[in-house]
């Protein structure tokens, strides 16, 4: 190998060029795994269905489900499910975060409040919302505010949680750069600890975003006359198993949509990272 | 330059309370440092030297003992600090960093931008200025923190081994830099460091510390003209005398407290 011809067909620039196109090859491949695993399910779903292996009444073959999603989408049920739905979530996510947000940059900020409210937030935290339905709907009704209030109870401690972390986590020596330089309270609030907090916060909302979806399922489904979740139980019991899973495609994808929206938003508002 | 006291330290003691074994940190620390001078305090680490810088920032208060810091206008804050390698704050930008100390004295605007353009402009880091620090090396970094201490014009810097975290080269040349801003300014300073090398280079005057508890062992002056380079203080013999001393010294104390 070290005579001439060895030197010329080893050229170093084309050998990390062919590793780099491997590379390249490689990654690719991985993108499409990541394509081709719904894909994969959805058709062997489908031809289980077709050749009876699964039973056809609990798992109707995706076309049809399909078929089914086109028909509620044309009659304007779905719509209407969905926008329910969609409204309370979003409601209920604000009321959840905001109030968790706030309390939790108080409790991270200040240690005597800290201490006062975290006993509360431990003993609370642990009761799911869902069970606490039943009072709530008989304090709040079964209108929309009963499931806007579950959702938030369900979001905000994930996001107090994280916000009081993330405001702990602060690194100390920006506290001293703020503190040597002489930052006011306003100041040491809007550039230094809000900031600091964000990156953990926003884990936070992300977690909370989560668990609004599957508290707006379950909530609709024991409480409601409307909403995605109304359909999944109300279809369910009437055995049109179609309709159910359309629901459940849906919550899917909202869900998938929103992490997707969120992850976005992380970019934007902490650039620094 | 006038010979006027700029920093007074009188008998300052701090003592870390705790329930079953306290620490004094530094002990009947007196020191006086001129106007205009460049002091380094040098001594084994844990001998209290972030302490007596600490308290001089306004971050911790002494257990007993005073100092002042002489203030020529009101205008002025009194202190400011270049922190060691992680004082720059990552959710800031270049600019944003180096106009902290400004802003948060709440100047106008367009003075704001005139100080912060130039002390960029100093250390080189006027083309990133709208980068994050997250994309910038060790070095640039700690350019901000200097960049933002000088543009905040306070009366004495104080400077907690900004170097420290450094490759050798890169320490060389931030050294050079600092010295150069420095002889524009005349401001007055105090660094620490456990480096020789760097406060021969750098000081006019350096200050031994022990360690257990934190006390002033020696001062030496270092008379060699500036501006300086490196390699006049490594070719000056009485320069390698005091090297020699100055490593002793630390040697001895840091043999001393691992009994």
């Amino acid at each position: 190998m070290r005579d001439e011809k060895g030197v010329v067909l080893f050229d170093p620039y084309e050998t990390e060029q062919q590793e780099w196109k491997k590379q390249q090859v490689k990654e690719r491949f991985k993108q499409l795994l990541t394509i081709i695993s719904p894909i994969f399910i959805l058709i062997l779903w489908e031809i289980c269905s077709q050749t009876g292996i699964l039973d056809i009444r609990f798992f109707p073959p995706p076309t049809a489900i399909l078929g089914t999603f086109f028909d509620l989408i044309a009659s304007g049920e779905l719509f209407k499910h969905v926008s329910v739905s969609l409204y309370r979530i979003a409601t209920g996510f604000l009321l959840g975060v905001i109030p968790g947000v706030i309390i939790g940059l108080l409790m991270g900020l200040y240690a005597p409040i800290r201490h006062f409210i975290s006993p509360l937030v431990m003993a609370f935290m642990p009761i799911p919302t869902l069970a606490l339905l039943p009072i709530i709907i008989i304090i709040f009704g079964i209108g929309d505010f009963s499931k806007v209030v579950t959702i938030a109870g369900s979001v905000f401690f994930p996001v107090v949680i994280n916000t009081v972390a993330g405001v702990l986590n602060i690194e100390r020596v920006y506290l001293d750069v703020a503190k040597n330089y002489g930052a006011s309270p306003k100041d040491f609030f809007l550039k230094i600890a809000f900031p600091g907090a964000l990156p953990v916060m926003l884990e936070g909302i992300q977690m909370g975003q989560a668990i609004a979806l599957l508290t707006i399922v379950a909530a609709e489904m024991m409480g409601a006359t409307s909403g995605i979740g109304y359909l999944i139980w109300t279809s369910y019991k009437a055995f049109m198993l179609k309709e159910m899973f359309v629901g459940l495609v849906i919550i899917s994808f909202f869900g998938f949509l929103f992490s997707l929206f969120l992850r976005g938003l992380q970019k934007k508002i902490v650039p620094w990272r | 330059m006038s010979e006027s006291i700029k920093i007074s330290i009188e008998n300052v003691t701090k003592i870390f309370y705790k329930k079953h074994n306290s620490v004094t940190a530094i002990k009947d620390i007196s020191l006086q440092i001129k106007e205009g001078e460049f002091v380094c305090l040098v001594g084994p680490s844990g001998c209290g030297k972030s302490t007596l810088l600490r308290i001089l920032a306004g971050l911790e208060l002494p257990s007993s003992g005073e100092f002042t810091i002489a203030s020529e206008s009101d205008e002025r804050p009194l202190q400011s600090m270049v922190f060691q390698e992680k004082g720059v704050i990552p959710w800031l930008t270049v600019e944003e960093n180096v106009a902290f100390g400004l802003k948060m004295r709440h100047l106008p605007k367009e003075v704001i931008q005139k100080q912060t353009n130039y002390y960029l402009q100093k250390v080189g880091l006027s083309q990133f200025s709208k980068l994050y620090p997250k994309e910038l090396s060790g070095g640039m970094k700690q350019r901000i923190s200097i960049a933002r201490a000088f543009a905040n014009d306070p009366e004495i810097l104080l400077m907690d081994e900004p170097f420290a975290a450094l490759d050798e080269q890169n320490k060389f040349i931030l050294q050079e830099e600092l010295l150069s801003i420095w002889s524009e300014t005349k401001k007055t300073v105090l660094f620490i460091t456990h480096s020789i090398d760097e406060a021969l280079l750098l000081s006019d005057r350096i200050i031994l510390m022990s360690a257990h508890p934190g006390e002033i062992m020696k001062e030496i002056k270092v008379p060699i003209p500036r501006p300086r380079t490196m390699e006049q203080v490594r070719a000056n013999a009485e320069m390698a005398e005091q090297f020699l001393t100055i490593w002793n010294h630390l040697q001895s104390e840091v043999q001393r407290s691992r009994k």
